[in-house]
C-alpha cells in the first residue's frame, strides 16, 4: 500500500464508520474476513491436539484434514484419526452449510461402516477436548449475526472488537467476542459466552502465518476452558495448499478408503 | 501486687468502666469482617486424605457440586403432558443457573436408536405436548427400565422425577452458593405456579450448602435470646441483687462483642459450631461473676463495709478463678487438635471468651458494683443448712457412696463400646429446615444422596475400551447392585451396551459389551460426536480414556454401615482386579471418616490437655497425692456421660467427639474449688478428712450446684439447636457436667476420706 492511499483510507474510515449502524459494521468487518481467505481452492494439514484436566493429566489427539472451498456454501472437511490408536482410520466428512445443519458422516473401520451423525447437535466436544465442532468448522460469515463494539488492541495490535451471536439454536453459545486485527483481517482471540451469558472459554491463535501470499493460518490455537479448567492446544502443521483435491474426495467413498 | 492491682481497680471505677468499654468495642469492632461458611468442605481440613482423593477426583472429570430438583405431581403420574413440560421447561430454565455445567432430566437424557444403518441420538422427549397416549407409555418404559435414569432421575414407579444441574462454583466469593440456590428457589416457585399439579423439592450439595449459614442464623436468633432470658432469670434468682445482675449481663454483651470482633479480626469463618461460642462463654462468664459476686455480697452481709468486702472477695477468688480460666481455655484450646477446622475455631474462640471473661470480671465487675447501689440482703442460710446435712448424709455414708458409685462410673463405662459411629451429613440438620425435608422427600421416593465414586483405572491410554476391562467394571456394577441398600449405579458400562445394541438394530441379543477393543471405541466416539452441549462424557471419562468413573448411590444407612459395604468392595477389587482398586471418594465416604479421624486426633489433644491441667493442678494445690486424685473426678463424668450415651442414644459422630476436650476444662472448675476448700480446711484449720469434707460442702457447696446449674441450662439450651450436630454437643456437654456434679458430690468425698493425705 501507499502512504498516499494509506492516509486517505485513515482519513474516509470515521466517515464511513459513522454512517453504519455496529450491526452493519460487524457484519462489514465480518465479511471482509471471509472475502480476504476466499480463493484458496483445498489445503491439507495435520492437526494434533493436546488436552489437559485440572488435575494434569494430559492426552494426545493426531489427525489430518483436508479442506475442499466450496463456492457459495460452506466447506467440505475431511479429518482422518491417527491417533488414539483406538480410533486409528476413523474418518470424519463435513459439509459446512451457509444455511441450516452441517451434513456429518463417519467412518468406523472397526465396523467398515459409514454411519451418518443423525443428531442437530454440533455443540459437544471434539474428540473429548475443549474444542466444540462447531469452534472449527468453516466459520461462513451467515452461521452469525454481528455487532462492532468499538476499537480495541490485543498484545499491542490494533484490533476490532466484535461480537457474533450463533444463529443456530442448538448452539452452546449466546455469543462470542472476537479479537480482529484490523490491518490482516483475522481473529487473533475469541471469548466464548455460555448459555447463560457466563464466560466459557478464551481461544487464543498464536503463530500466524501467511500462505500464497494471502492466506493466514494461525500455528496453534490454545483453548482454555474457564469453568472446569480444563485447556487445549491445538497444533497445526504440514499447511498445503491447492493440492488438487476435487469434490470426489469428499464423499462416503473416499471416506472409507481415506486412512 | 494484686492487692495495689485491684486497689486502682476500685479507686478509678469510672476510668476502668471506660477502659473495659472502649478495649471490648475496640476488638468488637472487628464484626464487620465477620461471614458464613457455606461449603460443606470447611469440616475437612486441606490435608484430609479422603478430601484429597475427592479433590483429585473431581479434577479429573468435573465437579460435582449440584442442585437437585425433586419433581412431585400430586397425581403420582410423571409421563403427562403436562409434568413432562414442567420437566421440560424446568430442564431449559436450568441452564441459566449461575455456574451451571450441565443439567440432566429425563426430558434431555440422550436417548439412542438405530434408525436403518444411522444411529440417533435425540432428547428422550423433545415435545411434550405431541406424544400420544401410547408415545407416553413408550417413553416411560424406556425411561423406567433406562438403568442410566432409574432411581436417580425417574423413581421405578415413574411418580418423581428430577433435574439434576451440575455446578461449578469458583469458590471466590461467599455469595456464589446463595446466588445459586435462590434462583433455583426461584424456579422451582415459578414452575409451582405455572403447574399446580407439581410440587418442587430443592435438594444436593448446594442446598445443603446454603442451608449451614441459614440454619446457624436460625440458631441465633431462636437461641440466644432465650439463653439471656434464662441467664437474667438464673441471675435474679441467685443473687438477688439488681446491680449485681446488671453489671453481669453488661460483662456478657462486651465479652460477647468483644470475642466476636476478635474472630472477625482473625478472619475467622463462622460456622454451624461457632454459632455456639456466645452461648457457651455466656455460661463460663457467669461462673466468674457469680463467685465473685457471692462472696461479696455475703462480706456486706457480715456488716464489712462495699470496699472492704470486695477486696476481700477478690482476694480470696483471684487464684480459683484464674485457675479455671487457666484449665477452660487449656481444654477448649485442646480443639485445635480436631480434624474439623471448625472445631478449632469453635475452641479458639471460646478460649478468647474465657480469657476476656476473667479479666471483665476482675476489673469491669468490681468498678460496677462500686459505682452503683448495692444493699446486702440478709438470709441465704437455707442454703448452707442443706449443704450441712448433705455433707453429713455423705461422710456418714462414705463406704457405701464409694462402692456404689465405684459400680456405677464402671457399670456406664462399659456401655461406652455401645456407641456406633455415624456421620450423615444430611442428619446434621433437624427436621424443620427445608433442606432436610427435601432430601428426606428424595431418599423417600426419588434417589439417596450418599454416593461412593471410584476412578476406575485401566492403566493405559485408551484403555477403557478394552473389553476385558469392561467386563471388569460391568462385573463390579453388578456386584455392587446386588449390595443391601444400593439404589443406582452409574457405569460406562450401561453406555456401551447400549450402543452396542444400537449398532446392530436394536437387537436385545446385542445388548452386552462389545467384544472388540477398537469397535467400542469406535462406538464411543460416535456417539461423542452426536451429543450436545454440555451433556458429553467428560464427566464420566478421563482425557486419556484410561479410566472411568463409576458411582453408587446409597440409601440413607449409617455412615458404619456404608464403610463396612466400601470394604467389601475393596476387597472384590482386590480380589477380581487389583489394577482397578482405589478407595471410594464422596462427600459421604469424607464425613464417614471425619468422625473416627476426629476421636483419634481429639484423644492426643485431650490427653495433652489432661496432663498439662493435673500439672497445673498438683503445682497449684502443691500435693501430689490430693492432685493425682483430681484425675478420677475429672475423668470419670466423660466416661459416665459417653456410657449413658450409649446405652439410651448409641449414635456417636463429629460433634460428639470434641465434648470431651471441650467438658475436661470445665468439669475440673468444680474439682479445683472443691480441692482447694478441702486443702485450705486441711492446712490452714489442720482438719481431719472428714472435716475438711464438710468444711469444702458448706463453702463452695452452693457456689458449685448453682454454677453446674447455669452450665447445665446453657448447654442445654444448645440441645434445641437446628443444627444437630450443635444439639448433640450441647445435650452431651450438659450431662457430662451434670455428672461431674455428682462426681464432685458424691464420689470425690469418699475418695478424699479413704485417700485424701496423711490423718494430721
Amino acid at each position: 500500500m501507499k502512504p498516499f492511499s494509506v492516509s486517505l483510507l485513515l482519513l474516509l474510515t470515521p466517515a464511513l464508520t459513522l454512517a453504519m449502524t455496529a450491526e452493519e459494521r460487524g457484519l462489514e468487518i465480518a465479511t471482509e474476513i471471509e472475502a480476504r481467505d476466499t480463493g484458496f481452492h483445498d489445503f491439507k494439514a495435520t492437526m494434533s491436539m493436546l488436552l489437559r484436566n485440572k488435575h494434569g493429566e494430559e492426552s494426545l489427539r493426531d489427525m489430518r484434514n483436508q479442506t475442499l472451498e466450496v463456492e457459495n456454501d460452506g466447506d467440505k472437511t475431511l479429518v482422518v484419526f491417527d491417533e488414539p490408536r483406538d480410533v486409528k482410520g476413523t474418518a470424519l466428512l463435513s459439509f459446512s452449510h451457509k444455511v441450516g445443519d452441517d451434513d456429518q458422516w463417519l467412518y468406523l473401520p472397526a465396523l467398515k461402516r459409514v454411519k451418518r451423525i443423525a443428531s442437530r447437535n454440533k455443540s459437544g466436544p471434539f474428540m473429548g477436548s475443549e474444542f466444540a465442532y462447531e469452534d472449527i468448522s468453516s466459520q461462513e460469515v451467515e452461521k452469525y449475526t454481528y455487532k462492532f463494539i468499538e476499537e480495541s488492541e490485543y498484545e499491542g495490535t490494533p484490533c476490532f472488537l466484535i461480537e457474533r451471536y450463533p444463529v443456530d439454536p442448538n448452539s452452546g453459545y449466546t455469543r462470542q467476542q472476537v479479537w480482529v486485527d484490523q490491518e490482516r483481517y483475522i481473529a487473533l482471540k475469541i471469548d466464548y459466552y455460555d448459555r447463560k451469558n457466563a464466560p466459557l472459554k478464551t481461544l487464543v491463535f498464536r503463530g500466524y502465518r501467511q500462505y500464497l501470499d494471502q492466506y493466514w493460518r494461525a500455528d496453534e490455537m490454545f483453548m482454555e476452558n474457564h469453568q472446569t479448567g480444563k485447556s487445549t492446544l491445538l497444533t497445526w502443521k504440514e499447511y498445503n495448499f491447492r493440492t488438487g483435491l476435487t469434490d470426489g474426495d469428499f464423499n462416503k467413498n473416499s471416506l472409507k478408503r481415506a486412512r | 501486687m494484686s492487692e495495689s492491682f485491684f486497689r486502682f481497680v476500685l479507686n478509678n471505677r469510672l476510668l476502668v468502666i471506660f477502659l473495659a468499654i472502649a478495649i471490648s468495642l475496640l476488638m468488637g469492632s472487628g464484626v464487620q469482617h465477620l461471614a458464613f461458611s457455606n461449603d460443606y468442605r470447611m469440616f475437612f481440613s486441606e490435608d484430609n486424605p479422603q478430601l484429597k482423593a475427592f479433590e483429585q477426583l473431581q479434577n479429573t472429570y468435573t465437579k460435582n457440586d449440584n442442585v437437585l430438583f425433586v419433581i412431585a405431581p400430586k397425581d403420582g403420574k410423571v409421563f403427562t403432558h403436562e409434568t413432562l413440560s414442567a420437566v421440560k421447561a424446568l430442564t431449559k430454565e436450568s441452564w441459566q443457573i449461575p455456574y451451571s455445567l450441565r443439567v440432566d432430566s429425563i426430558t434431555n437424557f440422550q436417548y439412542t436408536y438405530a434408525e436403518g444403518d444411522d444411529l440417533i441420538v435425540e432428547d428422550l422427549v423433545l415435545d411434550p405436548q405431541a406424544l400420544s397416549a401410547e408415545q407416553l407409555v413408550e417413553k416411560q418404559r424406556i425411561a423406567t427400565s433406562d438403568p442410566l435414569l432409574v432411581n436417580r432421575l425417574v423413581s421405578p414407579s415413574a411418580h418423581t422425577t428430577g433435574v439434576n444441574v451440575t455446578v461449578q462454583l469458583p469458590g471466590k466469593k461467599l455469595t456464589e452458593v446463595p446466588e445459586v440456590a435462590e434462583r433455583a428457589r426461584e424456579m422451582a416457585k415459578s414452575i409451582e405456579e405455572a403447574y399446580p399439579n407439581i410440587d418442587v423439592h430443592l435438594t444436593g450439595m448446594v442446598m445443603m450448602n446454603n442451608a449451614f449459614p441459614s440454619a446457624s442464623q436460625d440458631d441465633m436468633t431462636s437461641l440466644y435470646p432465650l439463653m439471656f432470658i434464662a441467664v437474667i432469670l438464673v441471675l435474679v434468682v441467685m443473687l438477688r441483687s439488681i446491680p449485681g445482675t446488671l453489671s453481669t449481663v453488661i460483662i456478657i454483651i462486651l465479652m460477647i462483642i468483644a470475642t466476636m470482633g476478635l474472630t472477625g479480626w482473625f478472619g475467622i469463618k463462622m460456622s454451624p459450631p461457632t454459632t455456639t461460642v456466645p452461648i457457651v462463654i455466656m455460661t463460663l462468664a457467669i461462673a466468674d461473676c457469680v463467685h465473685i459476686l457471692v462472696n461479696f455480697l455475703h462480706f456486706m452481709r457480715d456488716g464489712e463495709n462495699k470496699y472492704q468486702a470486695m477486696m476481700e472477695s477478690l482476694r480470696i477468688n483471684l487464684q480459683p478463678i484464674f485457675l479455671t480460666t487457666l484449665t477452660t481455655a487449656i481444654g477448649f484450646l485442646s480443639l485445635n487438635f480436631s480434624e474439623a477446622p471448625p472445631f478449632r475455631d469453635l475452641g479458639n474462640m471460646a478460649a478468647m471468651g474465657v480469657v476476656l471473661a476473667f479479666f471483665l470480671s476482675v476489673t469491669f465487675l468490681p468498678a460496677m458494683m462500686m459505682l452503683l447501689p448495692v444493699k446486702a440482703l440478709s438470709g441465704d442460710t437455707l442454703g448452707s443448712i442443706a449443704m450441712g446435712h448433705f455433707a453429713e448424709f455423705v461422710v456418714r455414708y462414705k463406704k457405701q457412696l464409694l462402692w456404689g458409685m465405684g459400680m456405677v462410673v464402671l457399670l456406664l463405662i462399659s456401655q461406652i463400646p455401645n456407641n456406633r459411629l455415624d456421620d450423615q451429613f444430611v442428619k446434621y440438620f433437624d427436621e424443620t429446615i427445608d433442606f432436610r425435608q427435601a432430601t428426606d422427600f428424595a431418599t423417600d421416593n426419588l434417589t439417596g444422596i450418599y454416593l461412593i465414586e471410584y476412578s476406575l483405572e485401566s492403566g493405559e491410554t485408551g484403555g477403557i475400551s478394552d473389553p476385558q476391562f469392561l467386563k471388569r467394571v460391568e462385573e463390579f456394577a453388578q456386584w455392587y447392585r446386588q449390595q443391601p441398600h444400593v439404589l443406582h449405579v452409574n457405569s460406562i458400562t450401561d453406555i456401551m451396551k447400549r450402543l452396542n445394541r444400537n449398532m446392530h438394530e436394536d437387537l436385545d441379543d446385542w445388548y452386552r459389551l462389545p467384544d472388540q477393543r477398537d469397535l467400542s471405541a469406535q462406538y464411543l466416539l460416535l456417539y461423542e460426536f452426536s451429543l450436545p452441549y454440555g451433556l458429553d462424557l467428560n464427566n464420566q471419562i478421563n482425557v486419556k480414556k484410561s479410566a472411568t468413573r463409576f458411582s453408587v448411590t446409597m440409601e440413607s444407612i449409617s455412615t458404619t454401615q456404608l464403610l463396612r459395604i466400601e470394604e467389601s468392595a475393596q476387597a472384590w477389587l482386590q480380589e477380581n482386579a487389583p489394577g482397578m482398586r482405589i478407595n471410594g471418594a464422596s462427600p459421604t465416604i469424607m464425613f464417614a471418616h471425619i468422625g473416627s479421624r476426629n476421636i483419634i486426633a481429639m484423644l492426643k489433644g485431650t490427653t495433652l490437655a489432661l496432663v498439662m491441667i493435673s500439672l497445673i493442678l498438683i503445682f497449684a494445690l502443691r500435693s501430689l497425692r490430693v492432685g493425682g486424685l483430681s484425675l478420677v473426678p475429672n475423668l470419670v463424668p466423660l466416661g459416665m456421660a459417653f456410657g449413658l450415651w450409649g446405652l439410651f442414644v448409641g449414635e456417636v459422630g463429629l460433634a460428639l467427639s470434641v465434648v470431651s476436650g471441650m467438658t475436661l476444662g470445665i468439669v475440673v472448675d468444680d474439682t479445683v474449688h472443691f480441692l482447694s476448700k478441702y486443702l485450705r480446711a486441711r492446712r490452714e484449720k489442720s482438719m481431719g478428712r472428714e472435716d475438711a469434707v464438710r468444711y469444702a460442702f458448706s463453702t463452695v457447696g452452693t457456689a458449685l450446684w448453682v454454677t453446674s446449674l447455669v452450665l447445665m441450662v446453657g448447654f442445654g439450651i444448645l440441645a434445641f439447636s437446628h443444627f444437630q450436630l450443635n444439639a448433640g454437643m450441647g445435650l452431651l456437654t450438659a450431662i457430662t457436667l451434670g455428672l461431674a456434679l455428682v462426681a464432685d458430690f458424691l464420689f470425690l468425698p469418699p475418695l478424699l476420706i479413704y485417700f485424701g493425705g496423711k490423718k494430721s
